[in-house]
Formats: structure tokens, C-alpha cells, sequence
């Protein structure tokens, strides 16, 4: 095959430059970073094409395959370089700056013995390993094979389960109501959380109590939560109708109108995360504490302007972990509450990502390609945490 | 802001007649506030509130729209339990949550009394190979997970179902992390008069640190247990059978019939199977909310 050769080497050239502008940054040697970067290159080039053979570069397949196998190589080369740059910027670091080492490294007081260590995490890494690691390479290997639940033969397909995905229009429905969910639950939950935790700091009677009453719905599964808003909505005489009929004459079919039942999934959701997120902008403002809005209110600060200027920056860093675990949430928890409440209809309207992996791996049997749409769900989400690692990271604040 | 900056801006707090003018005018908007919680706890309360009440209740009463108890508490729980076998469920789900909950916790204390208390060669690799699974969720993987897990045998049947539902959840990257954390925390002067007097490193594990743990433990019992309990898509696609199913995918019996949902016997198939879990947070947010990482540079 003639095409691997030259490929090896535009990613080696690649590497080699990324690494070298990295080391002249660091104040290292330019020639031993275009070394390392070049073998790094090689490497990540070699990540996904070593297993998959350059496969999708054969000349009998299609354009989109091969943007995908190029798309595959600077990924699998990020994948490789970027961290090791991170890693080696920051042993630089700590050797320049001896004294500010972590507290784990200097630490008096260790027990000797070097198997006990081991014996001590043994059990945690075997089942990491068996049930993590492995079932997660295994559904590459899966994404790349025509295979059936329980069928004993199976077909590498190279990465048609990938491609065929930008063609697939349930999938791309199931993606688009995917991110109307996220987006809505999201807004919603962290919004509303906001406020009311705001609400519930207030030097008031009864905080306690009012906090009590707003955070448990937390412990109630999103199976519960479907059960229970299939009582609320359901068409044939759900109470919510009953109400909207005897207030202003009207009553909406909830959960067979495709354009409101993805509205009832995401109610349904907030009501459910509200109480996480009240919990944690709570014990975000306590932390804050209420001295630097006071002092801003003596020097002329309205509420609004102190909320926005002081509360808001402080609180950054619960919002960003909120967020992860909020998308995490609309993501892969509102299953059990859709499996309840509309089983993914009307008309797929609330058909997520995760919902059609199960419909396609498990009701249809075909696993290579559930598995395909396990992996870019899994990217998305790992795309997700770093962009907001990179976006919202730079501009969080940290300590009051 | 140093310290002694904000005892100041404190105290000048105090001192001003502005902080005493605005207490007099912040009235009505405390009544305000009480008003907006009113209406936030009345919402946020009134799904289950009503929940519980058509538990209680026939099919005829759940259509005439009561907000008080009616009178089928007993016909319901009689279908609930005998013949949606809801009790089964519960037992399974206990049982399931117990085990999990309490092994994640112990593999989790000598875990992070490995990462703190001891110098190995590869500790940050070992700290890398465990950081990298809070970013997998079991959701991507379940699929190939099914696969192994079935591949053992486990699931297929009412006796190896406790070993599917059990095992492949009995480690966690969080928990680790969360005695890590804590653990570093702790002088170390500590586990010094400790190798003095003697002591091995379990002995010093539960005989020292966790009577110092018990906040952060409370705190990685509530979300594991409600996180196991809550879980639905992995028993549902993991156990075959029906004896030895969870109450949340139990459930599902009580919504399947031909003749449309009695939400009667449905609703109280719900009440009960959130008592545990609400159970557990109650009891323990206080040690939820002190022992989490949030709260930890205070």
C-alpha cells in the first residue's frame, strides 16, 4: 500500500513542529522536541490506523471515508501529543519551582512496603480493568464489525457504521432532540436552581425548613419521575389538562403531540435535578459568605448590580461543575424517565442518543452499529467537558 | 481579601447606620422571598403530594380529581404486592444497594489509604489509570458490558443475577478520589505516632482514619446508594429473569396491562419504591453536604 508511507510522514513532520514550538515556549532544546514530537506523531498517526489497517483509504471507498480516517489520524495525534505536552510543561514546572511541590509527593508519615500498596488497590484496578477498560475497547472493536446480538460470525465493515450515520435520519433526529433536551433541561435546571438557592439565602425564617422541602426530589429515580409526570400528562385525564380545561378551556394532548411531549421529558428532568443544583449554589453562597456583598452594598451596589459583579464570578466554579453533571444528566439519566413517560414517541419526538443506542443494540440486535453511535456519544462528551474546561475554565473563578 | 480585611469590612458592617437602615427595609422583601419559596415548595411538592394521595385511591376516584385519600389503600396494595410481586422487587433492590453501596465504600478507603499513606513506583500512573474512568460513563460501554457480563454466565438466571447487578459496580474512581482528598487532609503526624505505637497500616485504616472519616463515608453513602438504586438501564438489559429484577424496572409490570394504566396500584408502586432512597438522604444531608468535596477548603 503506498499511501500509509507518506501519511506516517506528514504526521511525523507534524509532530515534530508542534513539539518543537512547545519546547521553544518552555525554554528547552528545539532539536530534542522535534524528536520527541516526531515519534509522537508516529505514534498517534498509529492509534486508530494501527487496529483498523488505513482501511478506510482503500480505493474502492468513498470520500467521506477517507475525511474520516484523516479526521482519525489528527485526533489519535492529539490524543498522544497534547497530554504528554501538558505533562512534560508541567514536570518543567515543578523542577524550576522545587518548592511549591504537592502535598502528596513530600508527605512524612508513609508505611513501608511496596506490595502492600498493591494488595491495598488490587480489587478497585481488576475491576476497573474487567468492566471499564475493557468493555470500552471492546466497543470499538464492536463499531467496526457487522454483528448481531448473539449471532457467532462477524464482518469488518472498516468504519461504516461511522459513515453511514451522516445519512441516517433517525439518527440525526435522535442527535438534534438529544441537544434540545440538554440545552432546555440545562438552562432550566441551573437557571431555576440559581434563583431559588438565591431566594433560600436569605436571611429568612426558616431557611432550613424551605431547603429541606426543595432538595429531595434529588434521591427520587428519573424512573419514578417518568411514573410519576405519566400521572400529571397523560392524556386520558391527567390532571394537568384538568386543571388548564377548568382555568382557560384549553387541554393539550401532551405526551401524543410530538412538539409538546419533549417539553414534559424536560419538565420532568428539571424537577428532578432542581433540588441537586439548589443543594450546591447553596453551599456555593455559603462559602462565599455575605461580607463582600455587604461591603459592596455600604460603598452604593444595588442588588441587582452585587448579584451580577460579585455572586455571580464567585459562584463560577459550582456552575461549571454543575454544567458537566447537568449535560451528563439530560445525556444519559433521562432514559429511565422517557422509557416511562413515552417510550421515545410520539413519532421519535423524544428519541435521545442513548434511547436509539438501546432501540438499535438491543430491540433491533445489530451491535456494531449501537456500538458506532456508543462511541461518538462518548466523544461528544468528552468534547464537551474539554471545550468547557477551555472556555469556561479561563474565566472561572476561583476562591473567595 | 485577607483575613483581617474582611473581620474589618465586618465590623464596619456592624458599626454603620446603613446596615441598620436596610435591615428596618429589607421587611417586605423577606415577605416577598417567603412568598416566592411558597410558591417554588407548593410546585416542587405537589407531583409527589399527589402521587401519594391517588395511591390510595380506585380508577373511578383517580378521574373525579380528589385531593384527599380514598378508599383502595388496601385493594392497591394487594396488587402492588401479590400480584405485581412489588415485595420481591424491594428485597432485590435492598439487597442489590447494600452491597454495592458498602463494598464501593471499603474498596474505596483502602484505595485512597494506598494513594495517601504509601511511596510505590508507578503511584501516578496507577493515580492516571483510575482519574480516566470518571470520564466512562457505564451507559457508552453497556452494550460490550452485557456482552462480558453474560459471557460469565451472570444474569441469565434468578441465581447469577446478583452477581451482575453487584460486581461490575463495586469500584469507584469518585469514591477514591473522595478519601484522597480527605485523608491528605489529615496531619500526618498522626499516622507517625501511629507506625510508633505499632499499629499496621488496615489497623491504622479503621482504627484511626475512619473514625475521623465518618462525614465524608455519610457523604459517599448517599450518592452510591442513590445511585444504585436508581439505576435502570443496567438491570433492565443485564437481568434476564423476572424473580430477581430491581423495583425500578419491577415496576414496569404494573404499566404494562391491556386494559390502560390503573394508576391506583401504579402510584404506590412508586411511593414505595422512593422511600428508601429519600430515606437515606434525609438522615444523612447533613453529612452529605459537610463531607462533600465542595465544602472541602473550608
Amino acid at each position: 500500500m503506498s499511501f500509509q508511507f507518506p501519511i506516517l510522514i506528514i504526521a511525523t513532520l507534524l509532530g515534530a513542529l508542534y513539539m518543537a514550538l512547545r519546547f521553544r515556549r518552555l525554554r528547552l532544546s528545539i532539536p530534542l522536541g522535534a524528536g520527541v514530537g516526531a515519534v509522537g506523531g508516529i505514534v498517534g498517526s498509529l492509534l486508530f490506523m494501527l487496529p483498523l489497517n488505513y482501511c478506510m483509504f482503500d480505493p474502492e471507498r468513498d470520500l467521506i471515508d477517507a475525511v474520516f480516517g484523516v479526521i482519525l489520524i489528527a485526533l489519535g495525534m492529539a490524543i498522544i501529543l497534547i497530554p504528554s505536552a501538558l505533562m512534560i510543561g508541567s514536570a518543567v514546572e515543578r523542577r524550576r519551582n522545587p518548592n511549591s511541590e504537592s502535598a502528596g509527593g513530600a508527605r512524612q508519615g508513609q508505611f513501608r512496603g511496596l506490595v502492600a500498596p498493591f494488595m491495598l488497590l488490587l480489587p478497585t484496578l481488576i475491576i476497573l480493568a474487567l468492566f471499564l477498560y475493557y468493555p470500552s475497547l471492546e466497543t470499538f472493536r464492536l463499531s467496526t464489525l457487522l454483528t448481531r446480538l448473539g449471532a457467532p460470525r462477524s464482518a469488518f465493515v472498516c468504519v461504516d457504521n461511522f459513515t453511514s450515520l451522516a445519512s441516517n435520519t433517525v439518527y440525526l433526529n435522535a442527535f438534534a432532540t438529544t441537544l434540545f433536551l440538554s440545552v432546555a433541561i440545562v438552562a432550566l435546571s441551573l437557571a431555576l436552581g440559581l434563583l431559588v438557592a438565591t431566594a433560600v439565602f436569605q436571611p429568612i425564617k426558616g431557611a432550613s425548613i424551605y431547603r429541606t422541602l426543595l432538595v429531595w426530589p434529588y434521591a427520587i429515580s428519573p424512573a419514578v419521575a417518568g411514573v410519576i409526570f405519566l400521572l400529571l400528562f397523560n392524556p386520558t385525564g391527567g390532571i394537568i389538562n384538568y386543571f388548564l380545561n377548568n382555568t382557560i378551556g384549553i387541554s393539550i394532548p401532551w405526551l401524543n403531540n410530538p412538539s409538546a411531549a419533549p417539553w414534559v421529558v424536560v419538565i420532568a428532568s428539571v424537577w428532578k435535578i432542581l433540588g441537586y443544583n439548589i443543594l450546591f449554589y447553596l453551599a456555593g453562597l455559603q462559602n462565599i459568605g455575605r461580607d463582600l456583598t455587604e461591603s459592596a452594598a455600604i460603598d452604593g451596589a444595588n442588588a441587582i448590580k452585587r448579584f451580577y459583579y460579585i455572586t455571580l464570578p464567585l459562584l463560577s466554579p459550582i456552575t461549571f461543575f454543575l454544567l458537566i453533571t447537568n449535560t451528563t444528566f439530560a445525556f444519559f439519566d433521562t432514559f429511565g424517565t422517557i422509557d416511562y413517560l413515552t417510550g421515545g414517541g410520539p413519532l421519535r419526538a423524544t428519541t435521545t442518543l442513548m434511547y436509539n443506542i438501546y432501540e438499535v443494540g438491543v430491540t433491533n440486535g445489530d451491535l456494531g452499529k449501537a456500538a458506532a453511535q456508543s462511541i461518538v456519544l462518548f466523544a461528544l462528551v468528552i468534547g464537551f467537558t474539554i471545550l468547557q474546561f477551555r472556555t469556561a475554565g479561563q474565566r472561572v473563578t476561583y476562591g473567595a | 481579601m485577607t483575613t483581617s480585611a474582611r473581620a474589618e469590612s465586618a465590623a464596619s458592617v456592624k458599626k454603620t447606620p446603613v446596615s441598620t437602615r436596610r435591615r428596618r427595609s429589607i421587611l417586605p422583601e423577606r415577605l416577598h422571598v417567603h412568598a416566592f419559596l411558597w410558591v417554588v415548595c407548593l410546585i416542587v411538592t405537589f407531583p409527589v403530594y399527589y402521587s401519594v394521595i391517588v395511591a390510595t385511591q380506585t380508577s373511578s376516584e383517580v378521574y373525579r380529581y380528589q385531593f384527599l385519600p380514598g378508599n383502595a389503600l388496601a385493594d392497591n396494595w394487594n396488587i402492588v404486592m401479590n400480584i405485581a410481586n412489588l415485595g420481591q422487587y424491594m428485597l432485590n433492590s435492598v439487597f442489590v444497594t447494600l452491597v454495592v453501596t458498602i463494598g464501593k465504600t471499603i474498596l474505596s478507603l483502602l484505595a485512597g489509604l494506598a494513594f495517601v499513606y504509601f511511596r510505590f513506583p508507578g503511584k501516578w500512573i496507577v493515580f492516571g489509570f483510575v482519574l480516566i474512568t470518571l470520564m466512562m460513563p457505564t451507559e457508552i460501554l453497556i452494550l460490550a458490558l452485557v456482552r462480558l457480563v453474560n459471557g460469565f454466565g451472570w444474569g441469565s438466571n434468578d441465581s447469577t443475577a446478583y452477581l451482575a447487578l453487584t460486581v461490575p459496580f463495586l469500584a469507584s474512581a469518585t469514591g477514591s478520589f473522595l478519601f484522597r482528598q480527605h485523608f491528605a487532609n489529615i496531619p500526618a503526624e498522626l499516622s507517625e505516632a501511629a507506625q510508633l505505637d505499632g499499629a499496621r497500616p488496615l489497623q491504622f485504616l479503621f482504627y484511626v482514619l475512619v473514625p475521623m472519616s465518618w462525614n465524608t463515608i455519610g457523604a459517599l453513602v448517599v450518592i452510591q446508594f442513590i445511585y444504585v438504586w436508581n439505576m435502570y438501564l443496567w438491570p433492565a438489559m443485564a437481568v434476564q429473569g423476572q424473580e430477581r429484577q430491581v423495583v425500578q424496572v419491577g415496576l414496569r409490570t404494573l404499566v404494562s396491562s391491556d386494559t390502560g394504566i390503573s394508576f391506583g396500584p401504579l402510584m404506590l408502586g412508586a411511593v414505595i419504591a422512593s422511600i428508601p432512597p429519600l430515606l437515606v438522604f434525609v438522615v444523612l444531608q447533613k453529612q452529605f453536604m459537610s463531607g462533600f468535596a465542595l465544602t472541602r477548603d473550608k
